[in-house]
């Protein structure tokens, strides 16, 4: 059992390093789709909450679990979904480029699904 | 290989995608890829955890998942694009409350039993952060929804009633660690409940941004204590990753902010300087000073832009690289149109001579009607060296040297810009009050140089 505390610590240190080396330098204006971004990841709960609730005994431990699975799944969904919507103006820029072909002529106000 | 290893395995390729989506997410041409990267990395660890040897309720859990999607799909797909930062409050909030739980569910199976001392340490480090981020997660949702007033919240002795809080759910912890008692950890448990609520009440709307990435970042460490809880690699290398990435963005967002997060998270607490804040505009207010390549990145993906050119664009000579700018702009497939006020500068027309000279083509030159009905629509203005002639004071201060005059209205634009050489006023002496407007950004340099730099940051985007 120690030997395994051990193995978690070594990979929850190495994690804390590489949270703050992966993201650097990142422009204000993604600053919001990051957060957005990374609180989807930890919607990963929803691993824990499952294996909680797959070994569960009892009604107590059951319905936790369920509440846990809900709270877990709307998260994960919920924070994938949002990140993707506040990304579309970035996918709908480059598709506008590919779609207008000759650069240097501005373009009328080209097909947009959100209003920013 | 067995199921076991293959699970691991699977674990492990989640991580590496979330790593990457993290990676992804920092710039702006992988964003949505890094996004989408994320959540296949999350569909493979779900997918492959349903396979976990020892499962049973499979169909409670699915059950479960479908409810959570029902309401999650929807509410994510239909709220509207302003209402965003409280739905990422909500989103992180149920996440903080699931992590909680499942430390929880976990301690009271095990309850009776011998615990080693550092797993209830893992548990309550589990339950406490989960809980004040779920809490605070749910006030910050009210104070943006406007459902509370978005006003600091104080009252008299606060401090000392935070302090007795605080203290009070450190004797419960110990009491846990004593006795390894579920009902102390359910008191518990609602006392990290009023802490986060307590912990929120006194920061003020505009801040809230900055508070949920905070909260955001405590979400994913109370996740990664539930992973020591379970023994779960994926759990304690995603959490603590969304911990650290989490607390950096924090930092980068109150930076952008001009504001320090000591500042941010506890300036409320002093009465005098919460007055000395609603002072602020008066002269010596906070500026917010941005980088090159955060202007180049938000010009870059704007649909219309303004360049209202003033007489510092003339002292620097920078007339040929604002049309650099322009073109680099217009190439993206950006609106850009030069917004001219008569008098910018030291004579009428001076602005107009000045682009001739760089051919900046005509029918980007707008006289200041026509410039002043495209304002509310435009994404960004960008003031190069101009400030009489955009300030509002103009409009709204009848004491004003310059009420009365007419100015080009930058402030209707969604952000504005000001590439100035310091603070200092302009031609007129008078103070502009729209560069304490919280969407402004100052970009202090050179006229040319800064311009240069733009170029080669929406290249760059």
């Amino acid at each position: 059992m120690t030997g395994s505390i051990l193995n978690l610590v070594t990979v929850f240190v190495l994690a804390g390093f590489l949270g703050f080396e992966v993201i650097s330098k990142v422009p204000s204006i993604l600053h919001t789709p990051l957060m957005s971004g990374t609180n989807a990841i930890h919607g990963v709960i929803l691993v824990g909450a499952i294996i909680v609730t797959g070994t569960a005994h009892g009604t107590t431990q059951l319905s936790l679990g369920f509440a846990t699975i809900v709270l877990a799944t709307l998260n994960v969904v919920g924070g994938f979904v949002v990140t993707d919507r506040m990304l579309e103006m970035f996918k709908s820029r480059s598709k506008q480029l590919t779609e207008s072909g000759a650069p240097g002529q501005s373009q009328p106000s080209g097909p947009k699904g959100e209003d920013a | 290989m067995s199921l076991r290893t293959g699970i691991d395995v699977a674990y492990l390729v989640a991580a590496i995608c979330f790593i990457i989506a993290l990676r992804f997410l920092s710039s702006p041409k992988t964003a949505r890829l890094g996004n989408l990267i994320g959540a296949a990395g999350m569909t493979l660890a779900l997918a492959m955890t349903f396979a976990t040897p020892g499962l049973t309720h499979f169909p409670l859990i699915v059950v479960a998942m479908v409810v959570g999607a029902v309401i999650g799909v929807p509410a994510a797909r239909l709220v509207k694009m302003t209402a965003m930062p409280q739905m990422v409050a909500m989103f992180n909030g149920v996440g903080g409350g699931a992590a909680a739980l499942v430390s929880l569910t976990e301690f009271s199976r095990d309850a009776g039993q011998h615990v080693a001392i550092y797993v209830i340490v893992e548990v309550l480090l589990g339950v406490i952060i989960g809980c004040v981020s779920f809490a605070g997660s749910a006030v910050s949702f009210a104070k943006l929804q406007e459902l509370i007033t978005g006003r600091p919240i104080t009252y008299p002795g606060q401090q000392i009633v935070n302090a007795i809080l605080g203290v009070v759910v450190l004797a419960f912890a110990g009491a846990v660690l004593a006795t390894s008692s579920t009902l102390a950890l359910v008191i518990l448990l609602l006392l990290a409940l009023v802490l986060g609520v307590a912990f929120v009440l006194p920061i003020g709307g505009a801040d809230v941004p900055v508070l949920i990435s905070l909260l955001n970042s405590f979400t994913g460490l109370a996740v990664a204590a539930s992973g020591f809880v379970l023994h779960s690699t994926v759990l304690v290398v995603a959490g603590t990753l969304v911990g650290a990435s989490g607390a950096l963005l924090t930092r980068m967002m109150s930076l952008a902010m001009g504001r320090s997060l000591t500042n941010i998270l506890f300036s409320a607490f002093g009465a005098v300087v919460t007055a000395s804040g609603s002072t602020e505009g008066s002269g010596g207010g906070s500026v917010r000073a941005g980088t090159p390549e955060d202007i180049g990145v938000l010009l870059a993906y704007s649909r219309k832009v303004a360049i209202v050119p003033g007489y510092g664009l003339a002292v620097a000579q920078a007339q040929h690289v604002a049309r650099e700018l322009a073109d680099t702009l217009t190439a993206r497939g950006v609106e850009v149109y030069y917004a001219i006020h008569p008098v910018a500068g030291r004579m009428p027309g001076h602005m107009n001579v000045l682009l001739a000279e760089a051919n900046v083509p005509y029918e980007q030159l707008e006289e200041m009607d026509d410039a002043n009905r495209d304002m509310p629509t435009t994404d960004a203005a960008l003031v190069v060296g101009a400030n009489d002639v955009v300030n509002p004071a103009a409009k709204d201060s009848p004491g004003s040297p310059i009420y009365g005059m007419p100015i080009l209205n930058v402030d209707q634009a969604a952000n504005v810009i000001f590439l100035k050489r310091s603070m200092r006023p302009g031609f007129a002496g008078i103070d502009n009050q729209l560069l304490y407007d919280p969407k402004t950004t100052m970009l202090f340099g050179d006229a040319k140089d800064m311009l240069n730099q733009l170029v080669a940051a929406v290249r760059a985007a």
